[in-house]
């Protein structure tokens, strides 16, 4: 199909111009804002001369834990303007009955629904994830670092450049009005001619390189730096699951990227590949994406089975029912997300033949996940269990959880799918994996170890009022949505005939309310806590009788982690050595090799941010200058050879003998 | 690459002894002129082959053609694995043999899938452009 040429195109500024800045009061006062809360904290940080540090300490950092802080900290922020996206769809939906339009247009509504999907997925979820397997994963298998600490600083950067880049979307231009996964033909270019489509190939191919790298880095260091002793089977099961998800990363997202390489060359040359004239075949993007897309669900899932079963061992005080069981259910479930893709598009007409082996093949996925369900209840059964947040976030997890599961086989019936496809049945099933299982995880876990990664707890009261909005909320949100799925009401819809609906979506769009509650609850819970950090100090290191090694440092842990390489003995070390009395290693203190800073990350990752934004608005030169920048200061990068330095014996003896006098004032806690 | 090997090799270096830091011995075959030559002598006449059967116009029936070519192909990638990158059973603690394994069972899942898949979307939804494709239009 040929490219429109009626958008003007000049050579300085490609189809930049100022028709670009949406007319949309909306949007104004959405960019008025963040302008505003931009300034402020511009304001804040020069106020308090916080640039070279935040630089010096944070953006240039290769530490692990620092990089996966960060990721947190980004997730935080993206998961802010998707849940604003929400609440906009809850309002239009609510408004929009007995004539009236709503108060989004079409063209704004579209774009809202596909923003919330993709800002969900792949800037919310993907980088809490990647986050938490950063910070967590080194210290669970004594490690120093991760395997390749530069690239890890990199990989966070290029997240942090896709996100930008479909953020910059809302001021400047427009974003794609396609759903999530942008099928052609509607994303191709006849169909899509301005530039929404391409912020989002740009958007998630640069995030996309990150996501890839750090997932290769994340299984490097599994592989290769667990402490020794450690064998395979005796990782903790996070360190497990973030293996197979990184093992899913590596083997998934190279499908994510050429599969958008072709909708680009579709869009960007006039190639034929999805487009529906000459040969080419929109069902395969379909087919392609879902390869990806449906590996992808469990990439964000699987850390999270694995911070429950963290949860569930440490509250209960009793090692987990069935690790060998559980290990090969994860393993399990990593071959088996390849089998499932086509429950995606039963109703695209692949047959009965091929629609019944992927019923099945999604049938039986169902059973190591409830194997896994099984295992964290013999866990709990007849223990002495401790209600501690993240545990409450467990079991809410593992109600909520298997209802969205039950739906999920119910939808995995191919006839019973043609009746409720892209309905928002559908839209409910996933909202209640999605939230109730990552979401929900994500949630026990920012409560579990939050006193690892600085030094204090979270406050418990704004805790529980965040818990019990967010719960209650979830269910009254999507709760009228099952039931107007049910009722044939399809996804994606902006206005209604039906007036008898209208109730559903009020009590849904109450339910968003109550979230929205649960959110600010949340946000008050960190600042209380921080303001109430000397009260709430835990000085031990292992504040809630922890299993896995990342209790035996001190917290937060010091820069290098353990001032000796842990060894292992069996499955939960960490509990493993508080049994058998093992004491503290002491002096003799040797330095320790460690990684140096580096801009590097940024500079390269803001190169590509620039380019992907050139090729957006066709300013090709700006697209090729930044490039070969980019190539430059990677290649240059190569060059610096004064990378690692080594800490000195006399500030790890200065730093552990703080540790020393720590320890000392709390008898009953040990340390390694 | 000096600091991320460091990185990498660091636990293992700790393992050993201090006396082997030095050596580079991290389970890798590095492969030897012979190995290399062999792997080079058998590439070539790989390729000679189904270009011979090419350039020679092809065997009688279309489809021998195609799965010479293309198992001589496969046979070559084969080839390349054990002679250029090294890879055996026992490299890196059986993970790369393992990490092979994984690929090719996720790869195979991918083109069979898909050419399943397709194969059946088309005949379903698209038959008139099969008849385009055969040839049967008008």
């Amino acid at each position: 199909m040929a490219i429109p040429t009626e958008i003007p195109t000049t050579f300085l500024l490609g189809r930049l111009d100022w028709n670009a800045v949406p007319q949309d009061p909306i949007v104004w006062a959405a960019g008025v804002v963040v302008a505003i809360g931009g300034a402020a904290v511009l304001w804040m940080l020069h106020k308090h001369r916080l640039w070279g540090w935040l630089w010096r300490e944070w953006f240039t950092s290769v530490d692990h834990k620092k990089i996966g802080i960060m990721y947190i900290v980004l997730a935080l922020v993206m998961f802010v303007r998707g849940f604003a996206d929400a609440l906009m769809m809850r309002l239009q939906q609510v408004l929009a009955f007995n004539g009236s339009e709503g108060y989004l247009n079409a063209h704004h509504y579209d774009q809202v629904f596909t923003a919330h999907g993709v800002i969900m997925i792949f800037f919310v979820a993907m980088p809490f994830v990647t986050g938490l397997m950063n910070y967590l994963v080194p210290l669970q298998i004594g490690a120093r670092d991760v395997s390749f600490p530069f690239l890890n600083n990199l990989s966070f950067w290029m997240t942090v450049g896709g996100a930008a880049l479909t953020m910059m979307s809302l001021f400047v231009g427009e974003f794609a009005q396609t759903g999530w996964l942008a099928f052609p033909p509607l994303s191709g270019i006849g169909y899509s001619p301005y530039v929404g489509v391409d912020y989002y190939i740009w958007g998630l191919q640069i995030a996309g390189v990150g996501t890839t790298l750090s997932g290769i880095n994340l299984l490097v260091t599994i592989v290769k730096m667990r402490a020794p002793g450690m064998t395979m089977m005796r990782m903790p099961i996070f360190t497990w699951t973030a293996l197979c998800t990184n093992v899913l990363i590596v083997a998934t997202f190279p499908v994510l990227t050429a599969t958008l390489v072709l909708l680009t060359l579709d869009r960007y040359v006039g190639t034929n590949f999805f487009t529906n004239d000459l040969g080419g075949n929109a069902m395969m993007y379909v087919n392609l994406i879902w390869i990806w897309g449906h590996p992808e669900v469990y990439i964000l899932i699987l850390p999270l089975f694995g911070v429950y079963s963290e949860v569930v061992a440490t509250f209960t005080g009793k090692r987990l029912f069935g690790y060998a069981s559980m290990v090969y259910a994860t393993v399990c479930i990593t071959i088996l997300s390849y089998l499932v893709w086509l429950h995606h598009f039963f109703t695209m007409g692949s047959g009965a033949s091929v629609n019944s082996f992927f019923g099945i093949t999604t049938m039986i996925i169902s059973v190591p996940t409830g194997a896994k369900i099984f295992n964290w209840l013999f866990t709990m059964y007849r223990s002495r269990i401790r209600f501690e947040l993240p545990m409450m976030w467990t079991i809410a997890f593992m109600l909520t959880f298997v209802i969205g599961g039950m739906t999920g086989v119910l939808l995995a019936v191919p006839p019973a799918d043609f009746v409720l496809h892209n309905s928002l049945f559908l839209v409910a099933h996933f909202h209640n994996v999605i939230i109730g299982g990552v979401l929900f995880g994500l949630f026990a876990a920012i409560n579990y170890w939050w006193p690892k990664a600085f030094g204090f707890r979270l406050d418990v009261f704004w805790g529980k009022v965040s818990f019990w909005f967010w719960v209650v909320g979830f269910w009254t949100a999507f709760a009228p949505l099952y039931i107007l799925g049910l009722m044939g009401v399809t996804r994606r819809m902006r206005v209604f005939d039906d007036p008898g609906l209208q109730i559903w979506f009020g009590i849904a769009a109450f339910g968003a309310v109550l979230i929205a509650i649960g959110i600010g609850a949340m946000f008050v819970q960190f600042g209380v806590s921080i303001r109430r950090r000397d009260r709430l100090r835990d000085e031990t290191g292992d504040p809630w009788d922890g299993r896995t090694l990342e209790w035996a440092t001190s917290s937060p842990p010091p820069d290098y982690n353990f001032a000796f390489t842990p060894v292992s003995h069996g499955l939960d070390t960490w509990w493993d050595m508080k049994r058998h009395g093992q004491t503290r290693p002491k002096a003799p203190y040797r330095p320790i090799h460690m990684p140096r800073n580096t801009g590097s990350g940024v500079v390269i990752a803001g190169l590509a941010t620039v380019c992907g934004f050139a090729l957006v608005w066709y300013i090709w030169w700006l697209a090729v200058l930044s490039f070969a920048g980019l190539v430059i200061g990677a290649v240059l990068h190569t060059f610096d050879y004064a990378r690692d330095y080594h800490i000195p014996a006399e500030d790890i003896r200065a730093t552990e003998a703080v540790r020393d006098r720590q320890l000392a004032a709390h008898p009953l806690a040990r340390g390694a | 690459m000096t600091s991320i090997e460091a990185q990498g090799d660091k636990h293992r270096a700790e393992r050993r002894a201090e006396a082997h830091a030095d050596r580079h011995d991290d389970g890798h075959d590095h492969g030897s002129f012979k190995s290399c030559m062999t792997g080079f002598v058998l590439s070539v006449i790989l390729t000679a082959i189904p270009f011979a059967v090419v350039m020679g116009g092809g065997f009688e029936s279309r489809l021998l053609t195609v799965a010479v070519v293309v198992g001589l192909g496969i046979v070559q990638i084969v080839v390349h694995m054990i002679f250029f990158l090294h890879m055996n059973t026992r490299s890196d603690e059986g993970w790369t043999m393992m990490a092979l394994i994984f690929t090719v069972v996720v790869v195979i899942i991918m083109l069979a899938g898909s050419l399943w898949v397709m194969f059946h979307l088309n005949t379903n939804m698209m038959p008139q452009m099969n008849h385009e494709a055969l040839g049967l239009d008008s």
